[in-house]
């Protein structure tokens, strides 16, 4: 009985020392691909960064795995993105992070939602009747490139909060980001400016800022509620609205089926686009500027060929 | 002052109410059969009405304006302290489970949530101005509140079952669960189940998230972190019932969970995921009998979890419990469980497709007036969610009973689960239990499982 105590106590105490260190002066995981791409827009080499999901998942149901659990427990700065979308996965992390900076309401928890723009926030009483509603509104915020240039202004003041010695240099880089995006933000309107008021279809509602920013039009969604798969009711609605409007475009995120979508476009003539929501969900969308380069000329292209109006 | 005045429009606004009722009750019986006769005091009635009205829309008036006013003051004072850095955005934290007091500490700057008064109630007496949003999360009477879930668990039951009978049809239970943060250092978890057996506290702990050392404790009635599936609520198993081995050798449907303390820490090295914890309970509950005080019990892990590839990953542990037993002072039981859990959910289609394969094996070493006896048991399970709303599972149960290692009750469960959202399932087992004493069991079970409220995330 006794030895076994030992022979463990010894084996922690072995392993506790083979614990590795983190080199980089901020050490920072971020819930999402986004707003990574933007931690290292504005950090630079400076911080390390991490995101737990993937840009092809889906960011409402990500799994608590336990390795999330240590990437947490070694972070400095925890940037979310907040308006609950984490809810299901990422409270449960944090709890058992061990990590005192990181918790809810510490110096190292960030929330990026604070400074960005947010629609879709319901007015009056809310209940599940309506599905899975995010009551805090729409958390596809970054979607929207003014978004991005917020939330990297908010990221540039917490990095040198927490790295003061290095406060002009996130400054500096924060600055060159915003003319970037600023530059890029300029062409992609261009790119859409023909194309405003276009009517598409929806998977969920991803796209409320993105629309937003540019100037198209959804009329429908492919899901009857937010989070609620396909009816065949509601599908039968979809295919009638599209019809009736001449809508010729629908747009699923990666980590949807796209059986009902399909069917749909078989219907009504309309074509189906698989547009990345997020920083590597195809390749070519590596980081938050190529993230819009490959969905609005994904888009301007689907529009043309489609004919959508 | 602004409180008090308000508080006084409020009860005068009332007192004329009031008064309207009054003389409008008082002038039934009054009423007299002749109605000529009956013109003069109704003139008079009516010009005491109008007097009291004009009164009444004055002060109406009067605090209608100071209500205005002060709805200003108190959305100036709210804009203040944050320079509005984008429109349309209220600037309070979120109110996430895990959100500490520290987050939503400015309910002095919080506007009230407004709704517009029902036409129907402009000038009848009600009060005027703004009414405050029932039912809304940000209604300031909310804000400390902790979160509340009610999970209904109704369960049936059809075929023969002579060894353990279960209803034919029954509300299992009802799990209520209030979570919040208590202060910038703990939060705490209760769960209080109340079944046809009556109220218990299945769990009600405190979370020590943040103590040097890179522990975490948790203090309170605890379900043992002793395996996989005594660590889980009725609600979040893959099954209706218990595994047999749990039943046989953990003490029972409601497994190991005692009043104690819990410290676990993780392990760091470069190869895995590694969390130890050690457990100290009171030592009475199903498995255990504590005869005095220092007969305590104890219970281990050691965890171990690696991902694979970025769909899969490996989870195994290894556990141990120790305590005192009914039979007597001088006799204890000791169980050594070992568990290994494959799981498969690819990133792209994690809310149509998963795999998780788990199996738990357990020995039991039970003292007995005649020696120690040692039995073993184990379970084996599958589950497969095939489409978006549907789950396919099966397990296999065998094990030998604590008290009587020759007693081995086994069999088959064949499991579908329909999940109508991420709220509610509906599932359905089909069990062929093969008792020791002989009988087999051939039962078909259903469960109905819904939540209603905010219930917290649960750990992998």
């Amino acid at each position: 009985m006794k030895r076994i105590y030992f022979i463990a106590a010894l084996l922690m105490a072995g392993l506790s020392m083979a614990a590795p260190r983190a080199d980089a002066a901020v050490n920072i995981v971020t819930t999402t691909t986004d707003l990574a791409s933007i931690v290292s827009e504005v950090g630079g080499d400076k911080v390390s960064v991490e995101a737990l999901a993937r840009g092809y998942q889906d960011p409402h149901f990500v799994e608590a795995k336990p390795s999330f659990v240590l990437k947490l427990n070694r972070a400095d700065l925890l940037v979310v993105v907040g308006r609950e979308l984490e809810i299901g996965w990422l409270p449960a992390l944090i709890t058992q992070s061990r990590n005192a900076k990181i918790q809810p309401g510490a110096d190292g928890y960030f929330d990026a939602s604070l400074t960005a723009k947010i629609l879709e926030i319901p007015t009056g009483q809310i209940t599940r009747a309506m599905g899975d509603v995010h009551p805090l509104g729409n958390p596809h915020y970054w979607l929207d490139p003014e978004n991005g240039r917020r939330i990297a202004k908010a990221l540039q003041a917490k990095l040198a909060q927490k790295d003061p010695a290095n406060a002009a240099y996130y400054a500096q880089r924060a600055a060159d980001f915003d003319k970037r995006l600023a530059e890029a933000q300029q062409r992609w309107k261009t790119m859409m400016a023909p194309y405003k008021g276009v009517k598409i279809v929806t998977y969920h509602r991803s796209w409320a800022n993105f629309v937003d920013a540019f100037g198209i039009e959804v009329i429908g969604y492919v899901e009857p509620k937010p989070g609620i798969p396909p009816t065949p009711q509601h599908t039968l609605d979809v295919i009638q609205a599209m019809r009736a409007q001449q809508v010729k475009l629908i747009i699923v995120e990666p980590y949807f089926d796209l059986k009902t979508p399909n069917s749909i476009a078989s219907q009504t003539g309309a074509k189906v686009l698989v547009l990345p929501p997020s920083v590597g969900g195809v390749a070519q969308a590596s980081d938050f500027l190529k993230l819009f380069d490959t969905d609005v000329s994904m888009l301007v292209d689907a529009i043309k060929s489609s004919g959508a109006k | 002052m602004s409180h008090h005045s308000l508080a006084r429009g409020v009860s005068s606004v009332a007192a004329i109410c009031l008064l309207f009722a009054g003389s409008a009750r008082a002038q039934a019986p009054a009423q007299p059969p002749q109605p000529d006769q009956a013109a003069q005091p109704q003139a008079q009635l009516r010009e005491e009405l109008q007097r009291l009205r004009a009164e009444f829309e004055s002060i109406r008036d009067a605090y209608g304006a100071r209500l205005l006013a002060l709805e200003a003051r108190v959305a100036q004072q709210a804009a203040e302290p944050t320079p509005a850095p984008v429109p349309a955005l209220p600037t309070e934290a979120p109110p996430v489970p895990t959100a500490p007091p520290a987050a939503a500490a400015q309910p002095a700057q919080v506007p009230t949530p407004d709704a517009a008064v029902p036409a129907g109630a402009a000038g009848a007496g009600g009060p005027q101005g703004a009414l405050p949003v029932y039912g809304n999360a940000n209604a300031m009477s909310k804000i400390f509140n902790p979160d509340v879930a009610v999970i209904g668990n109704f369960t049936g039951a059809a075929g023969r079952n002579e060894t353990e009978p279960r209803p034919a049809l029954q509300l299992d239970e009802a799990e209520v669960s209030l979570q919040a943060v208590v202060d910038p250092y703990a939060r705490a978890d209760f769960f209080l189940a109340a079944s046809p057996e009556g109220l218990e506290i299945e769990e009600g702990f405190l979370t020590f998230p943040t103590l040097p050392g890179g522990l975490l404790m948790k203090v309170g009635k605890l379900k043992a972190q002793f395996g996989k599936v005594n660590t889980l609520h009725t609600h979040t198993m893959s099954w209706v019932d218990q595994a047999l081995v749990v039943k046989n050798l953990l003490g029972g449907d409601e497994g190991l969970n005692d009043s104690g303390i819990s410290i676990s820490k993780l392990i760091p090295n470069s190869l895995l995921f590694l969390e130890a914890t050690g457990e100290i309970y009171q030592g009475q509950n199903e498995l255990f009998t504590s005869h005095k005080r220092g007969n305590l019990a104890y219970v281990g892990r050691l965890r171990g979890y690696r991902d694979v590839t970025e769909g899969t990953n490996v989870d195994v542990g290894t556990s141990f419990a120790y305590g005192h037993n009914a039979v007597g002072e001088d006799f204890t039981t000791r169980v050594i469980g070992v568990d290994a859990t494959v799981r498969y959910r690819p990133l792209r289609r994690a809310i149509y497709r998963r795999f998780i394969g788990r199996t738990e094996l357990m020995w039991s070493r039970q003292g007995q007036e005649a020696g120690d006896m040692d039995a073993f048991g184990l379970y084996g399970s599958a589950d497969y969610q095939f489409a978006r709303r549907w789950f396919a599972g099966a397990r296999y149960d065998w094990s030998e009973r604590a008290y009587d290692s020759s007693l081995v009750d086994k069999g088959p469960s064949l499991l579908l689960t329909y999940w109508p959202s991420e709220f509610s399932q509906i599932r359905g087992q089909y069990r062929r239990t093969k008792y020791a004493e002989g009988p087999t069991a051939n039962e078909l079970l259903f469960q109905f499982l819904f939540s209603i409220g905010a219930h917290g995330a649960h750990t992998f």
